[in-house]
């Protein structure tokens, strides 16, 4: 990465492959549009220079037939690309059920991520060539943006609420991990990369290095201390939700809206649970807002959504 | 007497109440500023020509970019074209002897002076790092910079556009003169009335806007910050519903501007006039509809992003129609290539390229790519520079011989006409690239590959500069030296080339009664 010039930051995902080629295509024909537009111009003003004596005979005001002509084919291209790059972009927003999951926390000026297993990194991500992976991210000050040019992703990491994004990288190699939204003095600096390896090279990596006993672990410990589990257990006096199996699954709520069964819901009903109140039960769980850091939470979060029901 | 022979004195400029005096004090002022703000894109794109932040520390250029957008946006871009040419001229074009309320017109210019001051002042006691957006909750939380002094000086900008905007719709509906009616009217004063009507309905949420971020950053009450409770996206919600009309208020009178200057060398009526009027409602009115494309990876709702991108699509088919009727109004015309002409066809061709590049950015799955890279930096400045400041330096060669009694000297005039839109595309067309290679905005030292291109950009900049500053010089001398112009040196068809120039303080000896459209020049009736 020492070269001072590059044509094309290349892709590394099929989804990258897929914007670069919508890219091109609007490329293509927007630039074909224009040059015929420059062309006609300049011809005009050469033919119809002041000193050319040409026809100039009945010069139109209007042009109905054409005008409309011009209108149709706008509207039809214009919708085309529309409805290409809207379908696209719901990709980016459906993650698969197996994907891995990557917790980030974002600060100024640096990028925190933990794994499943319990491994941390700063301002690195390590991930296996062809899995997908699904970042769930927040912030801890002001908004920052998670973004890898060679995938052709960026997804504002925002504070008080979780935004994710999923990808699945095709090809090993370092990629710049860049903040894209400005947040503050050093935000040109704040800047990782991505190290995409093979599956059992990243297995190695994985194990290796300093991890605690294990997301889901360190959540459940968590959840005991903070008493979480004295009310959401099977055998609590109090009425509250069972929460074992609950992620993914629609939850009904109190006011007849219901919602799946999220990261962004769990972490909303931990700081903020008389947002959404699920039907049947009283609003009498306290907030923990302020009380619990995003890092633990993302914690409590993984073992929630790593329970099963029996 | 002409307007420029009532009064020699300071004092008779201070207190002026001709809308043409008026016009040439935002002139004098808007290019202070313009080139204050030019100072901070200088020192950008030095610091820009080496990968690593070695110019000035990243505080410093944090405070430039920022001061930068406030003073082009709000010092210049707004009230360029509406306060200086469409002071000068609505009154003229449409028959009438000054604006509906001179006297608000010049507190218009007090109140903006006001504003540039304490924006200024801001700057001067250490500058503010937020960049022009303001965004929450870093505005009202994390940075330490002049952040509600900035928010009060461009509150009170706000405030002018506002006083102004309302002066031109009522100038519109009632001062028009006898036979001057809607579809009579020159298309400059179209957009003009356009601009003016997203004025006063835009400015106020702006005004409301940063309110509640100084309400936030002084009080702690929470509205944007969520430790406090509130929501940063609301921020974004409320500020581009100013901002995102605001681009169409910097767009709409250069593109009226164009639609005066290429009838007028290509002696022909414009093609079809109206629908280059309804063009100009439609942009109005669909530019309310579009704020939240800047929000495609804010975390909005995928759903909302889906409607506002279609939308966004749409708004671009007026624009493609009014290419498309430029283009076509030089068919069978009698073209001179003069250099208000050159500075209107490049217009055209800058607004083209950033209109297209903006189909990209509205494209869902491109932009996710784009926003917030330097394709953005390039595509807004394709449109606000490249087209609306070459359209506001067409529309001041045009007019100059009507507002002073000069001729500049016009092979100068061609020479910087071609060196700024030489010089534009060498400074931004590189920035295109450097966005889909990836390079974000607002970055003070960036990885090793974006190097070459960011060395193009900066010599660019070099080229452009000296074009801004050419017609600084030659106009100038023109004042003193320049041959007199005579009345209607273009024979241009508008009410105001049928006073003398420079006109008298009340324009018009006898109200000028109209009997046909706006652009009757002679291939219109062959
Ligand atoms: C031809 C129609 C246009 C379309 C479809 C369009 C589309 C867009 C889109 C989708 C964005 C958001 C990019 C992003 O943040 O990722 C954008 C940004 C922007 N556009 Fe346009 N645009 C058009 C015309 C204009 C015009 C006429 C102007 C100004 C006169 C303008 C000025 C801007 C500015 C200032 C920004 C970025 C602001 C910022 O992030 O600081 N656009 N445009
Ligand atoms: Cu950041």
């Amino acid at each position: 990465m020492d070269a001072v010039f590059q044509w094309l930051t290349p892709g590394v995902s099929d989804a990258a492959h897929r914007t670069d080629v919508l890219f091109f295509s609007l490329l293509a024909i927007t630039a074909a549009v224009a040059a015929a537009i420059f062309a006609v111009v300049v011809v005009f003003a050469i033919r119809y220079r002041a000193s050319s004596t040409v026809d100039r005979s009945a010069p139109p005001a209007q042009n109905l037939p054409l005008e409309l002509a011009w209108l149709a084919a706008l509207l039809v291209s214009f919708l085309s690309f529309f409805a290409w790059a809207a379908y696209d972009y719901r990709d980016l927003y459906r993650a698969p059920a197996d994907a891995m999951p990557v917790y980030v926390v974002a600060k100024q000026w640096m990028w925190k991520l933990q794994h499943a297993n319990g491994r941390r990194e700063i301002d690195e991500l390590h991930v296996p060539v062809g899995q997908a992976v699904r970042v769930v991210m927040t912030s801890q000050d002001a908004i920052h943006s998670f973004y890898v040019p060679a995938l052709r992703l960026k997804q504002d990491v925002v504070p008080g609420r979780y935004t994710s994004i999923w990808f699945r990288a095709t090809r090993a190699g370092e990629y710049h991990l860049l903040c894209a939204e400005y947040c503050g003095t050093q935000h040109a600096a704040m800047r990782g990369r991505i190290v995409v390896m093979e599956p059992a090279a990243f297995a190695r990596w994985l194990e290796a290095g300093p991890h605690e006993p294990g997301l889901a672990q360190r959540g459940f410990e968590l959840f005991r201390q903070y008493g979480c589990s004295g009310c959401h257990s099977t055998r609590s006096a109090v009425h509250a939700p069972e929460l074992a199996g609950l992620f993914g699954r629609t939850v009904h709520l109190a006011d007849g809206r219901s919602l799946v069964a999220d990261e962004a819901y769990l972490r909303d009903s931990i700081l903020l649970p008389k947002k959404d109140v699920v039907a049947g039960f009283e609003p009498i769980m306290p907030s923990f807002a302020g009380q619990i850091g995003e890092e633990d939470i993302q914690a409590i979060v993984h073992y929630i959504r790593s329970t099963r029901r029996e | 007497m002409t307007y420029l022979g009532e009064g020699y004195t300071l004092r008779s400029w201070l207190s002026t109440h001709d809308h043409k005096r008026i016009a040439l004090l935002f002139a004098i002022s808007i290019t202070a500023f313009f080139f204050i703000g030019g100072a901070a894109a200088a020192f950008m794109r030095l610091e820009l020509a080496t990968p690593a932040g070695d110019l000035v520390s990243d505080d410093t250029y944090n405070r430039l970019f920022t001061a930068h957008g406030v003073i082009m946006v709000w010092l210049f871009l707004i009230p360029s074209i509406p306060n200086v040419l469409g002071n000068f001229l609505v009154p003229m074009m449409i028959g009438a002897r000054d604006l509906a309320f001179p006297r608000l017109n010049l507190a218009s210019w007090y109140v903006y002076m006001a504003g540039g001051i304490l924006v200024l002042g801001a700057l001067i006691s250490g500058g503010v790092d937020t960049g022009w957006t303001f965004y929450t909750p870093f505005s009202t939380m994390f940075s330490d910079s002049h952040v509600v002094l900035t928010l009060a000086g461009v509150f009170v900008l706000g405030v002018s556009s506002i006083m102004s905007g309302l002066n031109f719709i009522v100038t519109v509906h009632t001062l028009r003169a006898p036979g001057m009616t809607w579809f009579r009217l020159p298309l400059f004063v179209w957009a003009i009335y356009a601009t003016s009507i997203i004025l006063v309905l835009a400015t106020p949420v702006l005004g409301m806007t940063l309110t509640l971020v100084a309400i936030e950053r002084v009080l702690g009450v929470g509205i944007f910050d969520p430790a406090l409770g509130g929501d940063p996206l609301l921020f974004q919600h409320l500020f581009w519903f100013y901002s995102h009309p605001a681009v169409y208020i910097m767009l709409l009178p250069a593109m009226g501007v164009a639609s005066e200057i290429i009838p007028c060398f290509a002696r022909k009526r414009i093609f079809s006039y109206r629908f280059m009027a309804y063009a100009i409602i439609a942009i109005a009115a669909l530019g309310f509809l579009v704020w939240g494309h800047h929000m495609f990876v804010s975390g909005q709702s995928a759903y909302a992003s889906i409607v506002f991108s279609l939308l966004s699509f749409l708004v671009a088919i007026p624009s493609a129609v009014k290419v498309f009727n430029w283009t076509a109004t030089l068919y069978k015309g009698r073209i001179t290539l003069s250099a208000p002409m050159l500075y209107a066809w490049g217009f055209v061709g800058l607004f083209t390229i950033g209109g297209i590049t903006g189909l990209y950015l509205a494209s869902l799955a491109l932009d996710v790519h784009l926003t917030d890279t330097y394709f953005v930096i390039a595509h807004f400045h394709y449109i606000m520079v490249g087209g609306s400041v070459m359209a506001y330096l067409g529309g001041i060669h045009f007019w100059w011989p009507k507002a002073t009694g000069r001729l500049y000297p016009e092979m100068w005039a061609r020479v910087s006409a071609v060196l700024v839109f030489v010089g534009f595309n060498l400074t931004f067309f590189p920035q295109y690239l450097l966005g889909y290679q990836g390079m974000p905005r607002r970055y003070h030292a960036y990885p090793a590959e974006f190097t070459l291109l960011n060395v193009f950009s900066s010599c660019g900049a070099a080229v452009l500069a000296i074009g801004y500053l050419l017609p600084l010089v030659y106009l100038t001398w023109s004042l003193l030296r320049g041959a007199a112009a005579g009345d209607n040196p273009w024979r241009a068809t508008g009410l105001e080339w049928q006073t003398p120039s420079p006109p008298p303080k009340h324009n018009f000896e006898d109200t000028p009664v109209v009997e046909a459209g706006p652009y009757e020049y002679e291939g219109a009736r062959t």
